[in-house]
């Protein structure tokens, strides 16, 4: 495993009090394995990719442990933290547009983020890793203006891989791209892990139907816990947890026509997760809802890899 | 790069037509005769000089002509530095006088700001975000800023000049000493200048101080800031990229202010007397000496739009964004 | 104008500053904690009350502004509990410091400096307000059409506003003032609010542009809405809370630049502000004779109006913007 998570707890301070955004997350990651986060907003996906990187001023680690190559990561440490940043565990961030100094050329600002870490610019490496994404090497004498959003957002992920992390967290890398653009952008991240550049990955994103092509795991998040978690296939062809089922059911199909079959959205929002109810989370949305919900499912395994939080999935 | 300053060239080319055609266009829309006026005011004794007066403000207003010739004759006259003869020095031409009082107004502004822009950018990006710094350097910058230019001139000459009496309280220089290019005038010179230089350079400190923390704060909260955090980079160079893009827009602030910190050095040098353009401006107007206010203002203006220049020189090397032409993005 | 009232940062900041933080707050924050404002529906989740919440707990905001609404009572009621209507008579003993009749000494004449000082302070408010609401009715016309509009009509405003802004607004108002004679505060602000709007066009000119092509706005375009109807319907509600920060800036700088000119001897002709004391009390020269209870009066007076504000004005970004405030 590369990276553990158990019983991560993150809450968000606000106004009326704390939010658990994050309420007892676990699960593993193992060694090249892209793990495909999803869910609606406000589930805690975000939350999850932001705490394995760094915590927001707002942001409390509440409890649990994240392990990472056989450390501890000390997430509530902002600055223990920077030992493991970029070197063992990297983002590629939603705001890839902007995430550049703006008067700074590319490849000066490289040479100096790497020197601040103590590491030298190997050249020849850094233009074969642009290549590598699809970008010249004369984007390094370039200022960000002077870049397509595509482009930058393939720097960004040059640069945040080019110290070969154990994890590398892509949040919401292709909501703010058109289809074939996210297509580019979701082979050149298997890439990167197929040429061992980075060991593993979690993908963030609400699109489950682009995840399904990159991601060899899914994990299912509901109002900041996990409700379900299966290799690809199995998620996609044969989920448990009626919220997934639910979400899958959602999907668009391409050729489908609407009269014969069409689209259902959820019914209902997610509880606040300021002070959320006892039982499953999800149950005033639940079809199948009984009695038995009004207390806490816990996550099963119920198959080799694949784990349900919900009482009616054993 | 050259369209960037084809069009700021082509504003203050603007500029300057409307500056001077309101000095031309003012005094001949006044109601009544302003030469008859003009020649009224200025208590001229002598019934000659009143004539000579009256005879050449007459020819050189040139109301027989029609308006465009008079408009004409005006920019012919302005462009071989003819800014007319003053009535409170009277025979000596307006040009002469604003040339003897120039040097007096640069010399104090151009330390005062420039040294504050620097120490004020320097202050404010060290307490940004610095809490025990910030405490202190917000509420006094506030306070700095919000003083009128003559009133920290007039307590600062009643503290340091009346009370303490380290500083003389008025003048350029001692009476007792003849201007000139040696040592005893210009530590004369040097020992009157310290009290209107602090004036200046304390208020715009304070603007500065505040303006740079708050950019910086800004620029701390920005993207690229927080991608280099998630990247773990140090505080230092965080902290040096935000200063760097914080700078640019006080360079423009520098741009903007430039109209006020005018303004400050003219009601700095009346509170001390002080021989530059705003004491000049002072005499005009309790003489009524239109032609030397007029002439004051155009020179005022000329120099702004000098310096407005010098600074969007300054802006093209420091922002590296308007030498890429900007058109390099697609996105 | 005086004093660099035009918030020299403030305003070299504002077209990038409120823009940034604003939008993101509104498309990005952060997804956990939004949701369940969104869902819990109690009241004290509307946005309103969330920033009335920060308001009242804003240090800066409350001293800023229970410091002007002081100076403010004291300009509004002092000159009614005076016996003597009028602030300019000679009254008392010449050149006494201060003591219980005259609680801010006399001038060299016999004045009561106390009596001019809350005659000033009215007088100073008033400039304020004449030249910031002009100066601020000024740039958002030109603001908001040049930004909404764009093509040339932007070009045209665009050019005109650098132009403006070029020239130093001090020395416009001297040649006018010098030539007509200005009478009453009233016109003085006038004057001011008219050559002091520029750099707060180009302010709301950059923040309209950004507005224009966002969803609510296409929406009202669509359904038919003319350029004003959108302007003040769409875009300027959504930008309300950096207009009045604005206005706070305008209003502050119409006193420096008003306490400039009177201060030169351009000031009303009737009257007392605090600007006017200053320039009699220089006149006469009171630093000469050491007589401080002249000159630091209506210099503390303008410091404290102008600070509170910038100070309060301050206070009302942190509320604002979320980023901005101290976590």
């Amino acid at each position: 495993m590369t990276l553990t998570v158990d019983d991560l707890r993150v809450h968000y301070r606000t106004l009326r009090g704390e939010v658990r955004a994050l309420d007892g997350v676990s699960f593993g990651l193992a060694d090249g394995e892209i793990l495909g986060l999803a869910g609606e907003s406000g589930c805690g996906k975000t939350t999850l990719g932001k705490s394995l990187i760094r915590l927001d001023g707002r942001m409390r680690h509440a409890g649990g442990t994240v392990t990472l190559d056989g450390d501890e990561l000390p997430l509530a440490d902002d600055r223990a933290m920077n030992a493991y940043r970029f070197h063992k565990i990297s983002l590629v961030p939603q705001y890839s547009m902007s995430a550049l100094n703006p008067t700074r050329r590319v490849g000066r600002m490289i040479r100096e983020l790497l020197a601040s870490r103590g590491v030298s610019v190997d050249t020849d490496e850094l233009r074969r890793r642009l290549d590598l994404v699809g970008l010249a090497p004369d984007v390094l004498d370039r200022y960000p203006i002077e870049l397509s959003g595509g482009m930058k957002q393939r720097t960004v992920m040059v640069i945040s891989t080019l110290l070969d992390p154990s994890v590398l967290v892509a949040d919401e890398v292709t909501s703010a791209l058109d289809v074939s653009n996210q297509q580019a952008v979701v082979g050149a991240l298997t890439g990167l892990r197929d040429k061992g550049l980075v060991t593993s990955m979690i993908f963030v994103t609400h699109d489950l139907g682009l995840t399904s092509h990159i991601a060899d795991s899914i994990m299912v998040m509901y109002a900041g816990k996990l409700a379900e978690k299966a290799p690809t296939t199995v998620l996609t062809t044969a989920p448990r947890h009626p919220y997934t089922r639910m979400l899958i059911g959602s999907l668009p199909q391409v050729g489908a026509r609407y009269k014969d079959k069409p689209l259902s959205g959820i019914e209902g929002s997610p509880p606040s997760l300021l002070n959320p109810p006892a039982g499953c989370r999800f149950r005033d949305r639940c079809p199948l809802a009984d009695a038995r919900c009004a207390e806490e499912p816990p996550a099963v395994e119920v198959a080799p890899r694949h784990t349900v939080a919900c009482w009616k999935a054993a | 790069m050259r369209r960037y300053f084809a069009r700021k060239l082509l504003v203050y080319a603007l500029t300057f037509v409307v500056a001077v055609t309101v000095n031309w266009m003012i005094p001949r829309f006044m109601p009544g005769d302003p030469v008859a006026a003009m020649v009224a005011r200025a208590r001229v004794s002598q019934p000659e000089a009143a004539e000579a007066m009256r005879t050449y403000y007459n020819n050189l207003f040139g109301f027989d002509e029609p308006l465009w010739q008079q408009y004409l004759h005006f920019w012919g006259a302005l462009l071989q530095g003819d800014f007319g003869i003053s009535i409170w020095v009277f025979p000596t031409p307006v040009g002469d006088v604003l040339l003897d009082a120039l040097p007096y107004t640069l010399g104090l502004m151009i330390p005062s700001v420039l040294l504050s822009w620097f120490v004020g950018n320097w202050i404010g990006a060290l307490s940004a975000r610095r809490k025990v710094l910030d405490n202190t350097v917000l509420p006094v910058g506030y306070v700095l800023t919000a003083m009128p230019y003559m009133w920290i001139a007039v307590i600062l000459a009643w503290a340091l000049g009346g009370q303490a009496g380290w500083f003389p309280l008025s003048g350029g220089y001692s009476l007792d000493i003849q201007p000139g290019w040696n040592t005893a005038f210009a530590l004369d010179a040097l020992h009157h200048w310290v009290l209107p230089f602090l004036s200046l350079f304390l208020v715009a400190l304070g603007g500065w101080a505040i303006g740079m923390r708050n950019m910086i704060i800004y620029e701390l909260e920005s993207d690229y800031s927080s991608y280099l955090s998630a990247l773990g980079a140090p505080q230092r160079l965080i902290r040096r990229y935000a200063f760097r893009n914080a700078v640019l827009p006080q360079v423009t602030g520098l741009a903007l202010q430039l109209g006020v910190l005018v303004a400050g050095a003219l009601v700095t040098e009346i509170v001390f007397a002080y021989p530059g353009l705003g004491s000049l401006i002072l005499a005009s107007i309790q003489n009524q000496d239109f032609f030397l206010l007029q002439g004051a203002f155009l020179f005022i203006v000329i120099g702004v739009l000098i310096a407005n220049f010098l600074i969007d020189v300054v802006y093209v090397v420091v922002d590296p964004r308007t030498r890429t032409g900007m058109a390099g993005g697609t996105s | 104008m005086s004093t660099r009232p035009e918030p020299a940062p403030e305003p070299a900041a504002a077209p990038s500053t409120p823009a940034a933080p604003s939008e993101p707050a509104a498309s990005s924050a952060p997804a956990a904690p939004s949701t369940p404002a969104a869902s819990s529906a109690a009241p004290a989740a509307k946005p309103g009350g969330e920033w009335l919440h920060y308001a009242v707990r804003n240090p800066k905001l409350l001293i800023g502004s229970f410091l002007v609404v002081v100076l403010l009572a004291i300009g509004l009621i002092g000159p009614v509990l005076l016996d003597n209507g009028n602030p300019n008579e000679y009254v008392g003993p010449q050149a006494a410091p201060p003591d219980g009749t005259y609680w801010m000494g006399t001038t060299t004449f016999g004045q009561d400096v106390y009596a001019q000082f809350v005659h000033g302070l009215r007088a100073t408010f008033l400039v304020g307000v004449v030249g910031g609401a002009i100066a601020a009715v000024i740039a958002m016309l030109v603001g908001f059409l040049a930004g909404y509009r764009g093509g040339l009509v932007d070009e045209v405003l665009t050019m005109l506003t650098n132009v403006v802004l070029v020239i130093p607004a001090l020395a416009v108002l001297l040649i006018i003032n010098a030539y007509m004679g200005v009478r009453s505060v009233a016109v003085q602000g006038l004057f001011i609010g008219l050559t002091s709007w520029p750099w707060a066009a180009r302010a709301i000119r950059a923040q309209t542009f950004s507005l224009r092509t966002r969803e609510f706005v296409d929406l009202a375009r669509l359904s038919g809405s003319g350029t004003w109807r959108i302007v003040f319907r769409e875009i300027a509600p959504n930008m309300s809370s950096y207009l009045f920060m604005m206005f706070i800036l305008l209003f502050g700088g119409a006193i420096l630049i008003a306490s400039s000119l009177d201060f030169i001897g351009l000031g009303p002709t009737e009257g007392v502000s605090l600007g006017l004391m200053l320039q009699s009390a220089q006149q006469w020269s009171a630093l000469q004779l050491g007589m401080w209870w002249w000159f630091i009066p209506p210099g503390a007076g303008i410091t404290a109006i102008v600070g509170a504000l910038y100070v309060a004005n301050v206070g009302l970004d942190e509320v604002f913007n979320p980023k901005l405030r101290e976590s």
